[in-house]
Order: structure tokens, then C-alpha cells, then sequence
């Protein structure tokens, strides 16, 4: 069963984010973006990380997703006539070579055959993965991070309004 | 019917690889920008593999940072976007090509 619906949602995020770059409209690749971060919250929730998960419909698809579609709209995009330029020969034979090492390297982590354990007992007091327990870590074993992210933001938000400022004459 | 570590990984650097065609090839800036996510996105889904395969809570709270940075780090590009289609008029980044040589 749960491959069944990894199988799916893995389906969904590979094809919508294939379809993010090849879009001549800004707009559209946006939207393929959320779809891939949707596709990819659902796989969180698998993955028992359901603080994660949370944090990423909200914070990624719904608030990152929505400023860049701000911005888009802001600037008014036209469409792109020409999005593709040709490669060169140089250029096709580095990807060539590029991905034959790493075809070999997926086989070689495909053939480990390792498969992940089954949820049986919790193994942190709490819940792996839920909103207490990745809040209790934050605040004793990486307090420190957490006090400079919120530095970063406040970094950010200031450079942003600089930036993005009219310059008044 | 249990899920493969390898399936994740492999999902992980098929996403990855997508958002590094996508940087690579493109020229409008906002798009470039969206890989870039995309990208990181392809890097959580990492993370979190692995956190639930070796048990650990170290991979979801460094998820967590990574999201803190994405979401700093698209707040100051776009406004570097902004103000760049503001003097230029386009987002296209060939013809940002003042300090080429």
C-alpha cells in the first residue's frame, strides 16, 4: 500500500517538475512547482516527517510560491519566444559523460537493496517526527541554529525592503 | 510491501537533476530562481529519506533549517530581481553581461 501511493506521488512530482522548465510562461512553471512541492509534502507525510510536511504546505507551496507569483505578475513576464538555445558538441559529450557516472552510481545504490524499517515502537519519547518533538529539539540540543535563523530572517527582510525600495528623488 | 531507501534517492536525484537542467539551460531569471528550488526541494526529500532510515531526528531539524534559508534566500533574490528589471527592463540574464570579459 505504501508503495502504491509512493509510486504515485513520485509520478506526479517527477512529471510536474519536468514540466517546470520547459514552460514558456513564467506563470505556468510556478504553478508546476507547486504541484511538486505538493506531490512532495504528501511523500513527507510517508516518511513520518509530519512537522516537515506541515512546514511545507504552509511555509514552501504557500508562501514562497506566492511571492515569487507576486513577482511575476509584478514585472509582467511576457512570454519567452526562444526558451532553448541548441548545446554545442563540447557540451553534449560532459552531459554524456555526466550521466553515465551517475547512472552507474544509481545502480550501485539500487543494487544495496536497503530498505527502510517498518514504524513499529516509537523510538523517541514523543513521536519521530511530530511538531513536539522537533520543537523540543530546537530548543536544547539546537538551540544555537535556531537563534541564528531567526538573525537570517531579520538579515533578509531588511536587505529585501533595501533592495526592493524606489528610490525617492 | 515496504519502500526502498534507493526509491527516495533515486526520486531525490531525478528532482535534482531537473532543477540543474533547468538552471543551466534557461535564461529567464525568475525561472532559474524556481530550480534553485527546486533543488532544494530534491535536497529535503534527501534528508528526510535518511532520517527515517537510520532513525534520527538530526535529518528533519536540518530540514527544517534548509526551509529557514530557502525562504531568505527567495526573499533577497527577488528583490535583487526586482531592482535589476528596474534599471534594465528585462529579466533575461544573457543580456546581464556588463562584467563579462
Amino acid at each position: 500500500m505504501e508503495l502504491v501511493i509512493f509510486t504515485g506521488l513520485a509520478l506526479v512530482a517527477a512529471l510536474a517538475a519536468m514540466l517546470v522548465i520547459v514552460q514558456r510562461h513564467a506563470v505556468y512553471s510556478a504553478l508546476f512547482l507547486i504541484i511538486t512541492m505538493g506531490a512532495l509534502a504528501g511523500i513527507y507525510i510517508l516518511l513520518e516527517a509530519y512537522f516537515v510536511w506541515i512546514v511545507q504546505v504552509i511555509v514552501y507551496a504557500g508562501a514562497i510560491m506566492v511571492v515569487f507569483l507576486f513577482v511575476i505578475m509584478l514585472l509582467d513576464i511576457r512570454r519567452e519566444p526562444d526558451p532553448w538555445t541548441p548545446p554545442g558538441r563540447g557540451r553534449i559529450l560532459t552531459a554524456l559523460l555526466l550521466s553515465v557516472v551517475l547512472l552507474v552510481e544509481l545502480g550501485m545504490a539500487v543494487a544495496q537493496r536497503l530498505v527502510l524499517p517498518p514504524s513499529g515502537a516509537p523510538s523517541v519519547a514523543g513521536g519521530f517526527g511530530t511538531t513536539q518533538t522537533v520543537g523540543r529539539l530546537l530548543f536544547t540540543d539546537y538551540l544555537f541554529p535556531f537563534e541564528i535563523t531567526s538573525v537570517i530572517l531579520l538579515v533578509a527582510m531588511v536587505g529585501a525592503m533595501v533592495l526592493a525600495k524606489k528610490r525617492l528623488t | 510491501m515496504q519502500v526502498p531507501l534507493s526509491a527516495y534517492l533515486i526520486l531525490s536525484a531525478f528532482l535534482f537533476i531537473v532543477g540543474v537542467v533547468g538552471v543551466a539551460t534557461r535564461r529567464n531569471a525568475l525561472i532559474i530562481f524556481m530550480c534553485i528550488e527546486l533543488m532544494l526541494n530534491a535536497v529535503n526529500l534527501t534528508f528526510l529519506a535518511f532520517a527515517r532510515f537510520l532513525n534520527s531526528m538530526d535529518g528533519q531539524i536540518f530540514v527544517f533549517f534548509v526551509m529557514v534559508v530557502a525562504a531568505a534566500e527567495v526573499a533577497v533574490g527577488l528583490a535583487i530581481i526586482i531592482a535589476i528589471y528596474r534599471n534594465r527592463e528585462t529579466v533575461d540574464v544573457a543580456e546581464l553581461n556588463l562584467l563579462k570579459w
